[in-house]
């Protein structure tokens, strides 16, 4: 179980944007994670509620957006979907692939920020 | 006074950025030693830390100048075994993670002397699924399994088979005992990393060792050209059962 480990990057990271763009408060975090990332969803948002406690995170929404492996085929010279994690063989042709074009993304791609709230001069 | 408003930016970077980026700075500093590093992960009981000794003990025979980092959550037993085989060894105890971070390696490397390295080995803590997702600065990651685990293991924990760029099947001399369907196995590991290399070894009869040192050979000759290290310092003489001096 690292989802912990992963949670605390999670913090540094949307912290570190959080803070670059002025924000006080973070509403909701976005990831894409890849389903060969090696990150179990449900252990995710566990770890998630616990080490954004008393962070400028708290109370967040995470946000997953879990994406497929996609290999490239030779013989059909095109991307291909996996539908899982186990057969790395091109759904239509059969092919046997090895070259991963998506699947391994761990990333925060967007945040939702609460500004402070401005005071008119 | 209005109200605090809402806005999305885009941040779009990776969660173990800070790991990613040290095992950078350490893939650069093995280049720059000439270190071929190897990072062998499997779960607990698979026997990767008496290959291991097996492995540094005849290389040292053959003159490679080896050495190993090993992790476990507590004890040095680990260690203490590597060094038997005479190379220098070091544990690093995760307290409870379950998984080494680059971080770890490079503040264990402590005042090693890279640059009289060959091969360091870093043996992982044993678990097939954590590990897979950090990077230590390894050149070659080896995912072992043993012939008592079952033969569809590479299906069970396809993210860490197919993060590795070789397999090693352990304790082959038990494979009869344990009704061990070879072609099966070898059909898993096809299927989830297909055209992954594979060695059967038997650590305990020596059985594989020496087309393992091969590989490893052929292996880091590659990663010596892809890097231009062949004007530095001259290859491993680990062909398969040469020993050479030093």
């Amino acid at each position: 179980m690292h989802e912990l480990s992963i949670a605390h990057g999670i913090v540094e990271v949307v912290t570190e944007a959080a803070r670059a763009a002025g924000a006080n408060s973070v509403t909701a975090v976005h990831l894409r994670i890849g389903k060969l990332a090696g990150v179990e969803a449900g252990a995710l948002e566990f770890s998630y509620e616990l080490v954004t406690e008393r962070t400028m995170l708290a109370g967040s929404r995470l946000v997953i957006e879990e994406l497929p492996v996609v290999i490239y085929c030779a013989t059909c010279r095109a991307n291909q979907e996996l539908p899982g994690v186990q057969r790395f063989r091109c759904p239509s042709c059969d092919t046997p692939s090895g070259e991963i074009r998506q699947g391994r993304e761990l990333e925060v791609a967007s945040i939702e920020i609460g500004d402070a709230a401005v005071v008119p001069a | 006074m209005t109200a605090p408003t809402t806005r999305i930016v885009e941040v779009r970077a990776g969660i173990l950025k800070k790991n990613d980026e040290l095992a950078r700075a350490l893939r650069q500093r093995f280049e720059a030693s000439g270190t071929f590093v190897v990072n062998l992960v499997s779960s607990p009981g698979t026997g990767k830390t008496a290959f291991l000794e097996r492995t540094l003990r005849e290389l040292l025979d053959r003159g490679v100048r080896v050495a190993a980092l090993v992790g476990d959550l507590e004890t040095d037993n680990d260690a203490q075994r590597l060094a038997r085989s005479g190379a220098p060894a070091r544990q690093i105890n995760t307290h409870g993670r379950c998984h080494l971070e680059a971080e770890m390696i490079d503040s264990f490397l402590g005042e090693w002397a890279l640059d009289d390295l060959d091969v360091l080995f870093i043996e992982n803590v044993g678990n097939l699924v954590c590990p897979a997702s950090y990077d230590l600065g390894e050149a070659l990651r080896v995912a072992m399994l043993s012939v008592t685990e079952g033969e569809d293991k590479p299906l069970k924990y396809p993210t860490m088979f197919n993060s590795a760029d070789v397999a090693v099947i352990t304790k082959i001399d038990l494979a009869e005992a344990c009704e061990f369907d070879h072609a099966a196995a070898r059909a898993s590991i096809e299927s989830v990393r297909p055209g992954m290399e594979v060695v059967d070894v038997s650590a305990r009869r020596g059985t594989g060792m020496d087309t393992w040192y091969a590989l490893l050979e052929t292996r880091r000759a590659v990663w010596r050209t892809q890097h231009d290290l062949d004007m530095i310092a001259s290859p491993l003489p680990v062909t398969a059962g040469a020993i050479s001096a030093p």
